[in-house]
């Protein structure tokens, strides 16, 4: 299942990696991180993510205005500093700055909805895989390889079809469906981590092998799931921006950046600010996410190592 | 060869069929249905839409019903655009997709070599490093944003192309689309072609064609290029698959009559044949185009073949 920024390709030769050198040394992922946060760029781009992330959650508190009261006094206006509307009004005279805010606070919960998630799911599946191996191993990826095959956005929007106007089913649908790769992943970490010694130990002690898994194995895959997580966030941003834009994703009074854009989009001629507010903000979220990931991805290259 | 191509078209056939069973039986046990108006109708008329459309029948009559007349290339009636089948809306819009996505692969393609090539060749002065920017653009900003500011730079404020819109002929109408679409595609083309060729060119046998005193613009056509292209082979099918769903975002901001426009519409409107209909289309296009990618490759590298 293609997706839209171009992960996969990253993570499979990750999963690749971890099934073939992971138990020799030193940790592939922990090698991996130190190098990451010695890349300046993405070093920035994290605490910038960290500013946004966090303006995102307290700022509204700050502003004047909440994000779906209306201002009588001052619709379609541009940025006016006097009356606490900061990036200016919309068709409706709400505040922009409070829009933009609670929207990219939606984008951010969409993605961590859709992130935690498809980890639940790429772990358990991987997981099992990797544990029991053979025919069972066999069937189960033929199954992920099947699906990869499939086109993601179709399926996105036939979830839209069917989940209708539920933004929190829609994305816990889009987490149903971003899961491959992790599977992919753990059952790589999972083939290399049931060779080890302590796992080894739990089965001779009479351990089931349920219990093995997600008590000494599951534990063992954190490194992957937060390199995972972190490119898998801008896909959710994009996807949920990307159906919202079209008219599919979160509803009124509700907004993200997506639904702004789509708002600003037509108007933008004669009330530009309401086309460049929003698109700045999620410009400024995936910049920083495409910085750490081409940290992360150089990180994870054994080919300079 | 021919047992290769064959094998692979074996394995494609299971796809399609679970991907039609998934989505229709998901799509018909989903709540709500094309007829909830915001005003109830009233039962008997109800009754006999819901006749009309074989949707009262046992749900396994539905799907062989529907398998029945996929095969025979009827994809039944679009429940909201009524006088129309499916099957007459797909032949109307998958012309213009597919020009649209072939024209925009096509542009994207050459664009992307060209400039993957120029910068790897000048690898760590200011080409590469304007173009690696430049490139770094289409690939951050989502395609509708793109397409926003590009209808209001080029169409509005400068006024050179149209905003949107297509009537047969006016193919001006169709700069800007293409030009959007081709982009991503252009942009990960260039990525892998620089990455690749700067590898080819680190290779002992270049260092070999130039030592014994080839010019510059020989290695590259005679000894550069080919082992270059093999990753862009290899993404080539992917990449028409973005084009292809990337199609579905151009095609509803510039208003151009394809099956992207159609599905849209279709799913803001519940119109369940219309959805199953274009998915099983998109699914069987990108299927087939993969698999034209892959023998490709396979032709291209014989090791592909022999596992």
């Amino acid at each position: 299942m293609a997706g839209i920024t171009g992960k996969d390709t990253t993570l499979t030769a990750y999963a690749d990696a971890l099934e073939r050198e992971a138990p020799k040394g030193r940790s592939l992922t922990q090698d991996a991180l130190r190098r990451l946060f010695a890349n300046k760029a993405a070093l920035v781009s994290i605490f910038l993510l960290a500013a946004v992330i966090l303006i995102a959650i307290f700022g509204p508190y700050f502003l004047p205005w909440p994000y779906d009261k209306i201002d009588w006094t001052s619709i379609r206006k541009p940025p006016d500093f006097s009356k606490g509307h900061f990036l200016g009004t919309d068709q409706n005279g709400r505040d922009m700055a409070a829009r933009i805010l609670q929207g990219t606070q939606m984008s951010l919960t969409v993605a961590g909805v859709a992130t935690v998630v498809s980890v639940v799911i790429g772990i358990a599946y991987g997981a099992i895989a990797g544990y029991f191996g053979g025919r069972i191993d066999a069937a189960m990826m033929r199954f992920v390889d099947i699906m990869y095959a499939l086109p993601y956005i179709l399926f996105v929007i036939i979830l839209v079809v069917i989940f209708g106007r539920s933004p929190v089913l829609l994305f816990v649908g889009i987490g149903c469906l971003e899961w491959l790769t992790m599977a992919r992943i753990v059952r790589g970490q999972t083939l290399s981590l049931k060779e080890r010694e302590f796992i080894e130990a739990a089965r001779a002690g009479g351990a089931k092998p349920f219990a093995i898994i997600f008590r000494h194995i599951v534990p063992n895959l954190t490194g992957p799931v937060v390199i995972y997580a972190t490119l898998t966030v801008p896909e959710i941003i994009l996807t949920e921006s990307f159906l919202s834009y079209l008219g599919l994703g979160v509803q009124e009074p509700q907004t993200s950046l997506g639904t702004l854009i789509s708002f600003g989009a037509p108007v933008a001629e004669a009330l530009p600010w309401m086309l460049f507010g929003p698109a700045l903000f999620l410009v400024l979220m995936l910049v920083c996410f495409s910085y750490i990931g081409d940290g992360l991805r150089d990180a994870l290259d054994p080919k300079d190592r | 060869m021919i047992s290769y191509a064959f094998r692979r078209v074996l394995s494609a056939i299971p796809i399609v069929f679970l991907t039609i069973t998934v989505c229709f039986f998901i799509l018909r046990l989903a709540p709500g249905g094309p007829f909830d108006g915001e005003r109830a109708l009233p039962v008997n008329v109800l009754k006999n839409l819901r006749a009309h459309y074989n949707l009262d029948q046992p749900i396994l009559t539905q799907f062989f019903l529907y398998v029945g007349g996929v095969l025979r290339g009827d994809f039944g009636p679009s429940m909201v655009m009524e006088d129309f089948t499916v099957s007459r809306l797909l032949s109307i819009g998958l012309p213009f997709t597919l020009m649209l996505g072939f024209t925009a692969f096509i542009v994207g393609t050459i664009a992307g070599l060209v400039a993957g090539a120029l910068a790897a060749v000048n690898q760590n002065r200011w080409p590469d490093y304007l173009l690696v920017f430049v490139v770094l653009i289409p690939l951050i900003i989502p395609n509708f944003l793109m397409a926003n500011l590009a209808q209001l730079i080029f169409g509005v404020y400068l006024g050179w192309l149209p905003v949107g819109g297509y009537r047969a002929g006016s193919y001006i109408n169709l700069v800007m689309p293409i030009l959007i679409l081709a982009m991503p595609h252009g942009a990960r083309v260039a990525r892998l072609v620089r990455g690749s060729m700067i590898e080819v060119l680190g290779t002992n046998y270049i260092r070999t064609a130039r030592s014994k005193g080839l010019g510059a613009a020989l290695i590259l056509t005679r000894h550069a290029i080919k082992p270059a292209l093999l990753p862009v082979v290899s993404y080539l099918g992917p990449g028409l698959s973005y084009l292809l769903t990337g199609s579905l975002v151009v095609e509803q901001i510039f208003a151009l009559p394809g099956i992207g426009k159609y599905f849209i519409t279709a799913a803001l409107n519940r119109d369940y044949g219309l959805v199953l209909g274009t998915t099983i289309l998109y699914v069987f296009i990108i299927l087939a185009l993969n698999l034209i990618v892959d023998v490709l490759y396979a032709w291209l590298d014989p090791k592909v073949r022999l596992n």
